[in-house]
This record gives structure tokens, C-alpha cells and sequence, in this order.
């Protein structure tokens, strides 16, 4: 093993048994005494005692098989010569590691191994780096008497049909590891072992990788010993010269990734990212997004330039960095005296870092000195905020994602993990592999209803636009059937609050029964789910935008928590309430402030002594009112008292809905300013560009759905000259109040000093304890894994508060217009509006938006796969391509946005939830009709 | 800002408290939820439009809360 990689103890540590603790045992390895907790391998043990067993099936992030018999060990008082990957610790054992009978043992195994793989070491893009050649050396092997004359598998066929890795057959050792990964980590199944002995082979799915259900998570690629499963980015570049530690920016699972670097670190090649062990989200598991799709962050689209232009349809000019902040800042500075102080405003990003996301929302307020910041976790997860604040009083997930180990009921109500949130997915799916009963409530067929051993107990399929009504009738059947936990409502909760819901949920009209006709679900099958989500034990609820992104997605949050409470399922591992954040950076975008009414750590601006505090750290004086939020920031465009935009990282004008409405409230601004990596749709409407920089350039921190804030490490220097948060800090210059941070770390020292759930957090404790779950403060200095142990601190008297949520039906109803509901939603290859993504070989994986539509409403409409379809809504038409599938039900299309060609959401309209203001991306009437051919973009409305 | 927008966001936080069995308190959460959340001119767009065309279209909820604002 070379130091640059990560330390491997052969056996992964053993499950703590549930009071948590697994008693310690003494034994001796080699005479070296040592102490483990029972159910520890003894190759574990001598891992930990600073013993190497030689081993090659064996891997510490898969459970021990025993299959290539290198890892022998001598125990005193046993016979023979057991595998000491498979052989659990006793107490008072002694065991040999070494003596000349193992050692001839060991060498004969690799004798045979190697008979069998070809000995091209030095020319090989594993040499150096390949577990094979170092446990040849381990043993001492210096010679193979068989040599390759006899039969062998060294003429089989490469498949090279993963854009990512290559599976070479002729160096496969056999060991199952990549197998089991399959299996045990991403819950895949899709490489299987064929024949045995000598005939035994890895085969995926009936021909090739890409044809195969792998999902190139890459989990077989990284426990293959050999080079058999490589990444081509590793065949291709050096070895590794240096590792950096660092958060993929992509999903709010927030994954641990080590970047694999050769070359200078002014310029250097990433050899490959690898998952990291010590990632307390994802623990050594990815998925193709982040393991593979980073291509983009050095695509040639990348825009390096600063550039401006007078109008919006004049070319861009590049100008230098102090030309284009001048500007911006001069532009920004007229329209405030021309059109007064409220005239600007700003979006922050939910896919930078907290540290810039709090620069942006310091100079809207400081320098701006208006409260027009907003972020774009309006238009997904601003729900949550809302309705996890009003009830258990603070505006985060409950849980560690680890919590689910220890869950016996999982409900998933609108998310779709295994293509938004994969390696929280395979998680999920291993604890209901284990036996954990699975609940869905979505209006389609996702894939964790009927997943390779994986099948939900319930499908409760409701029509898009009614889980108050589904949620309210669930809380009706626990009610009347007397499920509650009493003794947590009386001890936990506020009593008044309670009594008015409980007799608004008992009400008949809140019966299954009587919400059966609007929401679609048969009454016996919310009766089943409500019996077992209340009486199966520990339950816990995992949702998505499925949740928040309709008219009533406060409600629906604020349905999920009064479930929560009612059945005492709050406060402990295994339970909670789980908002599923999309983007990387949702979570932290909220906390530091992103929101209009709020200043960090979510105290509202009228809150005297919050800004006070903020006034004295900034020097400024902050206005008491809440600002304009994403939606109302387009329409006071439309009527111009909004005139200049400062758009960070973000595209409404692909994202957001009722595009023709976004473009042209941004057409009608004077002073667009995007940030961006690339020349987006938002960057049509602008007139200064402002180069943005990927997580690879720069130094900051994420905070994924748990809370978890992690470090983003800078592992090359920004393309453009300047990081994000240096940009906004050059552009508060411009605008005449200068900031002065050498480094993000002082940034969030300032965090730190001015919002209490975060008082505790510093970059030099991140290091030490690699992440912090917030609140961090006196009170817990490590961070907070689980939330309302106890009690609900942020509420009043420390109760939490049920509120009652009466269903009122979307305004988006079917009509003979528009007959048919969209939903939309992602995949797994493709993320958001797909800037990053379509610039990778994700487009092998998914190359289009299709619009999924029943055989029986295709039928109807004389529609076959792959034809193009024309999409209308009272919003606007776009076209794409048809796919007919009973995933979603009759009456219901589905699309996805990730392509701006496919105009999703062109169509979407500007409904909204009625506290925050989210669009209600989840449910549009529209009309599908067949079309011969598609109709050149021109002829697409708007 | 557009007075059909303004009324219809305004009418579904109105729907949301209507529920609760308190009316008073209910009307007080409209009033509170609408000053916490709403950016002052949306807030002056909505009653300018009341004073030039009348209540049509808001939900006595909603009218009963925009008078406890304070102006
Ligand atoms: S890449 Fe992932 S899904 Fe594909 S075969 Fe390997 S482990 Fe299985
Ligand atoms: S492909 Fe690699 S991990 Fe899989 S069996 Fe062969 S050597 Fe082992
Ligand atoms: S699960 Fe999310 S955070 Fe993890 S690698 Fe995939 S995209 Fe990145
Ligand atoms: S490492 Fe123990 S049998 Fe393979």
C-alpha cells in the first residue's frame, strides 16, 4: 500500500450491538496484546495492533467471505490454519501471523493467482497502486512455476462500454470484491459471478457494463484489487503525487471525496476522485455524479473572461476584472438613486459555499443596504424551512442519514432517492434489504417500489397536488384508532395546539375514506400505512420536493411533522423527519441568511436585538422589513420598481417556472449580473458576466441534508484569477463597502461570532473532526447528530406545536383543455438544469427530457415510444419525445428539466405554496398531442 | 405589482389559517404571516389596489387581517 492511500483494516468494525456498546476483548497477535470489541475479525484486530495479514478478497468496506485463502492465520489450541477474515476475536486467543508453514501457504495461493494473470506489471496503469503486486511482495513470491503456458483467461474480451472504466477480464483475480460491492454497498446487483473454480468469471447483466443495471456508482471500481476495473482517468494520467480531501458538489448528500492529483499544484491533473472513508455522509460510497462527472469544472466552455455589454443584444466584450466590477458596481449604484434603495437585489446560490453564500447576503444587506436576497431554495426546499420552524422550531432534518440503520419503518413521500440522492439510496435500500418495512407515497412507480431486493410494503399512489389530503387521512386513521404516542404528545408537546388537531383530524371528512376520490388512494391502503408507520417501531420519514414543491408544500411539511410527533417518532435515532435537500449547498444557502425576511441562522429581520448585533459587526444600519423573494423580485421587474440583479450561481431562466415569464422580467432589467461557470440561459438577460469558479478552486464549506457542514478544499487555482467569495468581495469594494478576508476560514469566523447554532464551528475543528452536524455551540461543541433529544429548544417552552392542515385542491386542476397532470422531476445521471452534467459522458447515460406518459392515455392520443409530443399548459408549449411506461399512472405525464431544449418549464406555471412563495413545480394541467416532427425552437411558444 | 397575483397569494395564506378554530387568532396569523414575509411594497400595492377597485376577490379573512397592519 502506498501512503497516499487510504488505510484498509481488511474487515469492516462490527454492528454495535443496540444499547450501542460491544463489550472489549483481550487477545494477543504475535504477542502484541490488543483490545477490540467482540465481533471484531481477527484481521481487524491485527490491523489494529500495526499486523498486516496479507489478504487480496478481503476489504474493510465489505463483509468478509473468506474466498482466496491468503489471509491464514496460525491460533494456539485450534487446528489448522483459519482465515483470519472470517474468524471472529475471543477472548484470551493468540494468534501467529507468521511462521514458514503460513508463509509457504500464502505463497502457493499467490503462486496460483498470478499463474493466471498477466505479469505486465511495469506497463500496467495500476503499477504501484495495485494490492496484487503488494501482497506478491507481502509473501515473498519472487518466482511462478506455472508460468502463463497453461490454460487461462488472458485472451478474453475488454468491455469498454462504461464512459467512466474499463473491465479488462484477462487480470481478474476472482476475489468477488467487486461483486459484493455491487450488492452490499450501492444495492445494484448488476455484476454477478458465473461458474466456478477455474470457469468462475464477473459478468455484468447479458453483454456489457452499459447495457447492464449498473448505474456506475464506480463502488465495484474502487475495491477492485487489480487494474481489471480501472477509470480511465487513471489509465490515462501519472501516478498520484498528492491526495486532497474534499465535498462533492453535487447532491445534498454531501459525500467525502479525496481528489487524486499528479502534476504541479499551480496546474494539476486529477487522476481521479475517489469516495473517502472518512466521509461521515457516504462513507466510502458515491455515485456517478460525483465520482465520475467533474469533467465539466475544465470543460472549454468555461467562460475565464469578465465581460459586459450595454444592451442584451449587443456582443459581450471581455474586459478586465476591475472594468466589469466597476460596472457592475456603477450600474447598481445608478439605478438605487434613480429608482431608489429596493431597485436591487440578489440571488444567492445553493451551490456555493456557506462563506460565499453569507458574502452575498452581507453585501445586499450592508452594501445594497435592502433585504432583496433570496435564495434559489425558494423554488425547492423553502417549505421546509417554513414548516419545520412552525412546528418543531427549527428549519433542518432531524437525523444523521446513519439514523436509518436503526429504522423498522421508512416512509418516503415524494423524493426519489435513488436518482436524486443515490448513496443515501443504497443506504436506504440495505436497511430495508435487512428487514425495515418501505412506505412510498408518490404519484409514480420510483424505483425503490420494486428495486432488486428491495419491494415497498405500500404504494400509495396518489394524483399530483393532494399529500395534505393522503398526510391528513393518515393522521385521521392514528388519531381514531388510537395509535399516538400520548405519553411523547403530553410530555413534548404544546397541549392547546394539539387538541385543535386532534379534532380536526378525527373530523369524518378526513377520513380515508372520505379523501379517497380527490387523492386517488384507496382507503385500506392508508389505513394499512398509518397502522404501520405508527405501531412498526422506530419510523422515519424521508421527503423531497415531491413534498415542498406544490400550492400546499408548507402544509405538507407541516403534516409530516405533526406525524412525527404524534407518534412519538422525534428525537432518537431511527425516527425523525428528513427533508431530502437537492443541491449541494441547499441547507447551508438558508442558514447564512439566503432568505429575504431572515439574517443567518434564520432570526427574522424584525428581530431588534438580532440586527443590532449584525449593525455592530458591519457598521451599517439594517431595514426591519423583509425583502422581495425570487418570485416577487420578477414581477416588481415587470412593473419596474425592480431594475438590477446580482445572480450568483443560479439560472431562473431555465429553473424556474413559467419561463416566458422569468425572461421577460430579467429582459426588462437594466442591470443583470450573472456569476457563473458557464454562459447560461440567465446570462442572455445580462450585462455583466462575471466568471465563476467551480469546488475544485477554492477553499469553503457545504451543508448537506443533515446539517453536516463539510470543508471544500481548494485542489486547484481558480480558472478565472479570482474565487467566488474574492469576486463578491472585490464587487462590496466597487460598491464602496470594502471586506476584508484573507481566507474563507475568517469568514466563517464571522459566522461564527454572530449566529448561535453555529458559534462553535471553525475550521480548525473541522479538521480535527473532519465534520459538524449544526447546532455547534457551549452547549455541543462537536455538533448535534440528532435533533430534539428531549425537547424542541427553539420553541416556546420547549414544545412543539401541531397545526392543523386543512386540504384545499391545487388550483391546477385537469380540465378539457388541459386533461392530464405534469409532475416533473431528475434522473441520476443528469442534475438541475444540467449545466455541469451535459458537459460530461453523463449524455451517454440520459441525452434527453422524454416526457413519460401511460400506454392508456398514449393510446388515446395515437402516441407510440419515441415519438415527439407536443406539451401545452395555460402557461406555454414546448415538444419532446415521448416515452410510454406504466411508472406513471393515467392521467399523469412526467417529465424532467435538465435539458433547456425540452423547455419543462416552459410549461410550468407560476402557482405557488401560499407561505413561501415555491413554485408548484409538482403539478400543471396540460394537454399531450402527437406531432410528426418537431418544430424548429422559433415556432415554440413563448 | 400585479393586484391578481398579490390577492390570490394573499387569499391561500388566508386559506391555510382559515382552518383554525380561533378566528381571532387566525386573523392575527394571516396578518403576522403576510408582515413577516411580504416586501412592504407588495403589502402597499395590494391596499392601493383595495383603495382604487374594492375588496373584490379577497377572502374576509384576508380583508379583517390587512386592517390590522399597521400602515
Ligand atoms: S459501477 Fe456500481 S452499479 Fe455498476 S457494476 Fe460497479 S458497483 Fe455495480
Ligand atoms: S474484477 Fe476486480 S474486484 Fe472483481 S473479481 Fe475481478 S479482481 Fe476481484
Ligand atoms: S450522492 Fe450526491 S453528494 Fe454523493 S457523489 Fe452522488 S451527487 Fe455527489
Ligand atoms: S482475505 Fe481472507 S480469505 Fe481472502
Amino acid at each position: 500500500m502506498n501512503a497516499l492511500q487510504e488505510p484498509d483494516l481488511g474487515t469492516p468494525a462490527p454492528q454495535a450491538c443496540a444499547d450501542g456498546v460491544s463489550p472489549p476483548l483481550t487477545l494477543r497477535i504475535d504477542g502484541i496484546e490488543v483490545v477490540v470489541p467482540s465481533g471484531t475479525s481477527v484481521m481487524r484486530a491485527a490491523a489494529l495492533a500495526g499486523v498486516a495479514i496479507p489478504r487480496l478478497c478481503a476489504t474493510d468496506c465489505l463483509q468478509a467471505v473468506g474466498a482466496c485463502r491468503l489471509c491464514l492465520v496460525e491460533i494456539e489450541g485450534r487446528k489448522g490454519y483459519p482465515a483470519s477474515c472470517t474468524t471472529p476475536v475471543e477472548a484470551g486467543m493468540a494468534v501467529r501471523t507468521r511462521s514458514p508453514r503460513l508463509a509457504e501457504l500464502r505463497r502457493n495461493v499467490m503462486e496460483l493467482t498470478l499463474s493466471d494473470h498477466p505479469l505486465d506489471c511495469l506497463t500496467c496503469a495500476a503499477n504501484g497502486d495495485c494490492e496484487l503486486q503488494d501482497m506478491a511482495a507481502a509473501v515473498g513470491l519472487r518466482e511462478v512455476r506455472f508460468g502463463l503456458s497453461g490454460a487461462n483467461h488472458l485472451a478474453e474480451p475488454r468491455d469498454d462500454s462504461n464512459p467512466y472504466f474499463g473491465y479488462d477480464p484477462a487480470k481478474c483475480i476472482v476475489c468477488y470484491r467487486c461483486v459484493r460491492a455491487c450488492e452490499e454497498q450501492q444495492g445494484s446487483f448488476a455484476i454477478t459471478a458465473a461458474g466456478r473454480g477455474f470457469a468462475a468469471r464477473i459478468v455484468a447483466g447479458a453483454s456489457s457494463f452499459l447495457e447492464s443495471e449498473c448505474v456506475s456508482c464506480g463502488a465495484c471500481v474502487k475495491v477492485c484489487p487489480t487494474a481489471t476495473l480501472i477509470e480511465r482517468t487513471a489509465v490515462a494520467a501519472g501516478s498520484v503525487e498528492r491526495v486532497v480531501e474534499t465535498t462533492c458538489a453535487y447532491c445534498g448528500v454531501g459525500c467525502g471525496f479525496r481528489a487524486e492529483l499528479d502534476g504541479p499544484p499551480d496546474a494539476p491533473t486529477i487522476v481521479r476522485m475517489t469516495p473517502s472513508k472518512r466521509g461521515a455522509a457516504n462513507l466510502g460510497h458515491a455515485c456517478v455524479k460525483g465520482r465520475f462527472a467533474w469533467g465539466y469544472a475544465t470543460h472549454k466552455d468555461r467562460v475565464t473572461k469578465p465581460m459586459i455589454r450595454d444592451r442584451i443584444a449587443d456582443p459581450w466584450r471581455e474586459v478586465s476584472w476591475d472594468e466589469a466590477l466597476r460596472h457592475a458596481a456603477g450600474e447598481f449604484r445608478r439605478i438605487q438613486r434613480q429608482h431608489g434603495r429596493d431597485a436591487v437585489g440578489a440571488i444567492v446560490s445553493s451551490r456555493c459555499t456557506n462563506e460565499e453564500d453569507y458574502l452575498v447576503q452581507k453585501l445586499v444587506r450592508a452594501a445594497f443596504g435592502n433585504n432583496n436576497v433570496d435564495t434559489c431554495a425558494r423554488v425547492c426546499h423553502s417549505p421546509t424551512g417554513y414548516g419545520l420552524g412552525q412546528t418543531l422550531g427549527t428549519s433542518a432534518g432531524t437525523q444523521t442519514f446513519a439514523s436509518i440503520a436503526h429504522a423498522d419503518v421508512i416512509m418516503v413521500i415524494g423524493a426519489n432517492p435513488g436518482a436524486a440522492h443515490p448513496v443515501f439510496a443504497s443506504r436506504l435500500k440495505r436497511r430495508v434489504r435487512a428487514g425495515a418495512r418501505l412506505i412510498v407515497i408518490d404519484p409514480r412507480a420510483i424505483d425503490l417500489v420494486d428495486a432488486p431486493h428491495v419491494r415497498a410494503d405500500a404504494h400509495l399512489q396518489l394524483r399530483p397536488g393532494t399529500n395534505v389530503a393522503v398526510l391528513t387521512a393518515l393522521a385521521h386513521v392514528i388519531v381514531t384508532e388510537g395509535l399516538m404516542d400520548e405519553a411523547f404528545v403530553a410530555a413534548r408537546c404544546e397541549r392547546q395546539s394539539f387538541v385543535d388537531w386532534h379534532n380536526f383530524v378525527a373530523r369524518s371528512e378526513n377520513s380515508p375514506e372520505a379523501l379517497a376520490e380527490a387523492s386517488g388512494v384507496p382507503a385500506a391502503q392508508v389505513r394499512a400505512a398509518a397502522r404501520l408507520y405508527a405501531t412498526g417501531g422506530n419510523a422515519a420519514i424521508y421527503y423531497g420536493l415531491g413534498v415542498t414543491e406544490h400550492a400546499q408544500g408548507s402544509t405538507a411539511v407541516i403534516a409530516i411533522a405533526n406525524l412525527a410527533m404524534a407518534t412519538g417518532n422525534l428525537g432518537r435515532e431511527g425516527v425523525g423527519v428528513n427533508p431530502l435537500r437537492g443541491q449541494n449547498n441547499v441547507q447551508g444557502s438558508c442558514d447564512m441568511g439566503g432568505f429575504p425576511h431572515e439574517l443567518p441562522g434564520y432570526r427574522h429581520v424584525s428581530d431588534a436585538a438580532t440586527r443590532a448585533c449584525f449593525e455592530r459587526a458591519w457598521g451599517v444600519e439594517l431595514p426591519p422589513t423583509p425583502g422581495l423573494r425570487i418570485p416577487n423580485m420578477f414581477d416588481a421587474a415587470l412593473d419596474g420598481s425592480f431594475r438590477g440583479l446580482y445572480c450568483q450561481g443560479e439560472d431562473p431562466a431555465q429553473s424556474d417556472p413559467d419561463i416566458g415569464h422569468v425572461k421577460a422580467a430579467l429582459a426588462a432589467m437594466e442591470c443583470v449580473v450573472v456569476q457563473d461557470l458557464f454562459l447560461n440561459e440567465t446570462a442572455r438577460f445580462a450585462h455583466v458576466f462575471l466568471p465563476g469558479s467551480s469546488f475544485l478552486e477554492k477553499d469553503g464549506t457545504f451543508t448537506n441534508a443533515e446539517r453536516r457542514i463539510s470543508r471544500v478544499r481548494r485542489v486547484m487555482p481558480p480558472l478565472a484569477g479570482m474565487a467566488d467569495w474574492q469576486v463578491t468581495m472585490a464587487l462590496s469594494e466597487a460598491l464602496g463597502y470594502p471586506m476584508n478576508y484573507g481566507h474563507p476560514s475568517e469568514i466563517m469566523d464571522e459566522i461564527a461570532r454572530l449566529t448561535p447554532t453555529f458559534a462553535g464551528v471553525g475550521y480548525d475543528k473541522l479538521e480535527r473532526l473532519g465534520s459538524l452536524q449544526w447546532p455547534c455551540n457551549d452547549a455541543a461543541p462537536e455538533g448535534t447528530p440528532t435533533m430534539h433529544v428531549g425537547g424542541f429548544p427553539s420553541r416556546p417552552d420547549g414544545k412543539g406545536r401541531f397545526m392543523i392542515t386543512q386540504y384545499v385542491p391545487s388550483d391546477e386542476q385537469a380540465t378539457r383543455k388541459y386533461p392530464l397532470l405534469l409532475t416533473t422531476g431528475r434522473v441520476l445521471a443528469q442534475y438541475n438544469v444540467g449545466a455541469q452534467t451535459r458537459r460530461t459522458a453523463n449524455l451517454r447515460f440520459h441525452a434527453e427530457d422524454r416526457l413519460e406518459i401511460h400506454p392508456h392515455d398514449a393510446g388515446e392520443r395515437g402516441i407510440a415510444d419515441g415519438d415527439w409530443v407536443g406539451l401545452e399548459s395555460r402557461a406555454g408549449a414546448t415538444e419532446l419525445r415521448a416515452e410510454v411506461t406504466a411508472r406513471v399512472q393515467p392521467g399523469v405525464v412526467y417529465t424532467t428539466f435538465h435539458f433547456p431544449e425540452s423547455g419543462a418549464n416552459i410549461v410550468t406555471t407560476d402557482s405557488s405554496d401560499w407561505a413561501t412563495d415555491c413554485p408548484e413545480y409538482k403539478v400543471t394541467a396540460v394537454q399531450v398531442s402527437r406531432r410528426t416532427r418537431p418544430s424548429a425552437p422559433a415556432e415554440r411558444v413563448p | 405589482m400585479n393586484p391578481v397575483k398579490l390577492i390570490r397569494m394573499a387569499n391561500r395564506i388566508g386559506g391555510f389559517f382559515a382552518a383554525m378554530p380561533d378566528r381571532e387568532q387566525a386573523i392575527g396569523d394571516v396578518a403576522s404571516h403576510i408582515a413577516r414575509t411580504w416586501e412592504p411594497r407588495m403589502i402597499r400595492d395590494l391596499r392601493a389596489h383595495m383603495v382604487n377597485h374594492g375588496a373584490a376577490g379577497l377572502s374576509d379573512i384576508v380583508r379583517a387581517a390587512l386592517a390590522r397592519l399597521p400602515r
